[in-house]
């Protein structure tokens, strides 16, 4: 019976898939083809119905690029143009990935040493815990700007105040995964650790640590992803050099279309890439653990 | 009294350094160093009757309501305190890090355009995003506990699309629907749909058998099934998304105004006081930002607990 269901699951992804691709085909149509009507108005050409729809997806600036048009675009700048040149969104998602991994580093050493404190004291507990949820409700890439200009004056510029803003987003969700995951930790084994005479430190290494690991993991997820948005978007306001972030916005000041979806998908392969490698890590510890995940 | 006795003494450290804070001028840490010992000794102060604290709810649970709120705020209030000190005291320029008295002045000096680009981001792009948004994302989940076929079309997507930046989309959004407030609802619907999808399709799957079949024994027919069973059962996750989609839209909504609004919204302001080093303004457009943020939020967490009282998660938290 199982069998069976794994043969028919891959079906409603690909019609899904398959679905969106001929609304998106249809969706530029009709955008590109109104845009070309309007502009041939505005010239006072005749025009037929039969030309709209064969001109529509040849259209320069397109308001909506069809699938192969971003397809070309992304071959175009990731495969023909060489890595070291500006015009390759290899160059750009490096420059993004570089922000990206130093600030989910950060953030989850931060994340980590916050958790730790919160379980063991109590008063940290009480004075921190409010903030931190609270610092997740303020629109934490609001102050993108302020961080870059605030270190740029500091004469730190280039990839650590990019790193800072995924810090922080990346944060959060490893601090609450964290304390979680710490006290996750089975009454009875926290009790024969006591039996043990066991100290803190003891405990902590030989039993929460062990207790947080699915938890952590899970949260790691969530933050790659955080990262990635936190380094784009602070690519946006800075007059980065480089960078995902900057060729969207240059390709928003230019209305080049095509170098903004292929900036998208860039953007979105690198996501789902970062939280793979994160899985893949899961799998293999956990498996190394003998499948103990109990979260 | 011994402890009676140190609490009134790390008061009055707390106060000194505040009287010091307010009365002195400019740079008066770089004419008289030693000062800085004030300040070490109020921080330590704050930790010591923090301690005191959350001993004192420890030992009288009464006090526990009070502890919980005084604790934070004791803790933000120093944060603020040695903020200023610092800036104050080493005459930090305003571009720099402005001092907190000066982002609260130039608030307190602003408030009709702060409250304009309120009107503007919140009340039109969020608000009208956030519902759209997350209205779509429920009744999507909807029909989806109803067919397999949607449902594994959707979540493999609803998992992809949690993995990328969303937000990146602003910038055709700005070229679809224009400058105005549009374009930024329009972002923060594709951006809260997915949670919402994702968590009422859990929440919703997650209803017991049991309690479908005892409503079939009551007769019930499927709209009572659903609000008196399979709805309050789904709750919790629904709140989940609706508290993670609130502060999802804001971002949405600020981030997106980086890429072309008219000339009100408190992602312009930033973006233009960035550009003419107006700091405090700029740290006083997130004071607001904060604002709404934490009070969308805490509306939303009020909500829950009063529609949620009998979840074990909240059970016996109002009453002790």
């Amino acid at each position: 019976m199982k069998n069976l269901n794994i043969g028919a699951s891959w079906l409603p992804l690909a019609s899904m898939i398959l679905a969106i691709i001929s609304i998106w085909y249809l969706a530029a149509l009709i955008m590109n083809g109104n845009q070309l009507i309007n502009q041939l108005e505005r010239k006072k050409q005749q025009w037929s119905y039969s030309q709209v729809a064969s001109e529509a997806y040849q259209v320069k600036r397109p308001m909506l690029p069809a699938p192969h048009q971003v397809a070309l675009e992304l071959k175009k700048s990731v495969f023909d143009t060489s890595v070291s040149s500006k015009r390759s969104l290899v160059h750009h998602s490096l420059i993004t990935l570089n922000s990206t991994m130093l600030g989910f580093f950060l953030g989850s050493v931060v994340g980590i040493v916050i958790a730790i404190g919160i379980v063991h004291n109590k008063t940290l507990e009480a004075s921190l815990m409010p903030w931190i949820i609270a610092s997740q409700t303020i629109p934490i890439l609001a102050i993108a700007p302020i961080i870059v200009v605030v270190l740029g004056a500091l004469n730190i510029t280039g990839v650590l105040p990019k790193a800072v803003i995924s810090m922080y987003l990346s944060f959060f969700p490893v601090t609450i995964g964290m304390v979680k995951g710490l006290r996750a930790s089975d009454t009875l084994h926290v009790e024969l650790m006591r039996t043990y005479n066991a100290s803190a430190l003891q405990t902590f290494w030989k039993l929460r640590w062990y207790s947080a690991q699915p938890y952590l993991f899970a949260s790691l997820k969530v933050a790659i992803a955080a990262a990635l948005v936190g380094a784009i978007v602070a690519e946006l306001p800075t007059g980065a050099q480089g960078g995902l972030g900057s060729r969207l916005l240059s390709g928003s000041y230019y209305g080049q279309t095509q170098q903004i979806w292929a900036a998208l998908i860039m953007a979105a392969l690198l996501g789902s890439l970062l939280v793979w490698i994160v899985n893949l890590a899961e799998t293999a510890l956990l498996k190394r653990r003998g499948g103990l995940s109990n979260a | 009294m011994p402890k009676y006795v140190l609490t009134i003494v790390y008061l009055s450290l707390l106060a000194g350094q505040l009287a010091l804070v307010s009365s002195s001028e400019q740079g008066f840490y770089q004419q008289s160093p030693g000062l800085l010992i004030l300040l070490a000794l109020a921080a330590y102060a704050v930790t010591a009757l923090l301690s005191q604290l959350t001993q004192l709810a420890e030992t009288h649970p009464t006090y526990a309501a009070v502890t919980k709120v005084l604790v934070p705020s004791l803790f933000a209030f120093m944060l603020l305190l040695t903020w200023q000190s610092i800036v104050v005291g080493f005459a930090v320029s305003a571009v720099l890090l402005p001092a907190p008295s000066a982002i609260f002045y130039s608030l307190g000096n602003n408030l009709p355009m702060f409250w304009a680009d309120f009107k503007q981001t919140y009340l039109k792009a969020v608000l009208a995003g956030y519902f759209l948004g997350c209205s779509a994302g429920f009744i999507v989940a909807q029909l989806a506990v109803k067919s397999r076929f949607l449902r594994l079309g959707l979540v493999p997507l609803g998992n992809f699309m949690s993995a990328i930046p969303i937000v990146g989309i602003a910038p055709i959004m700005v070229m679809w629907f224009g400058f105005d407030w549009q374009s930024k609802a329009a972002v923060i619907v594709v951006m809260t749909f997915f949670p919402m999808f994702i968590n009422t399709l859990a929440g919703l799957q997650s209803t017991d058998a049991i309690h479908n079949d005892l409503m079939h024994t009551y007769a019930a027919n499927k709209s009572q099934i659903f609000i008196k069973s399979q709805l309050p059962q789904a709750l919790p996750f629904i709140f989940n998304a609706l508290k993670l989609n609130s502060t999802l839209a804001l971002i949405g909504a600020i981030v997106a105004e980086f890429f072309g609004t008219p000339i009100v919204g408190m992602g312009f302001r930033i973006s233009t006081e960035v550009g003419r080093m107006n700091m405090d303004m700029v740290w006083a457009t997130i004071v607001v930002a904060a604002i709404a943020g934490s009070l969308s939020y805490g509306a939303l967490a009020l909500l829950e607990r009063s529609l949620l009282f009998w979840h074990p998660s909240f059970r016996g938290t109002h009453k002790r």
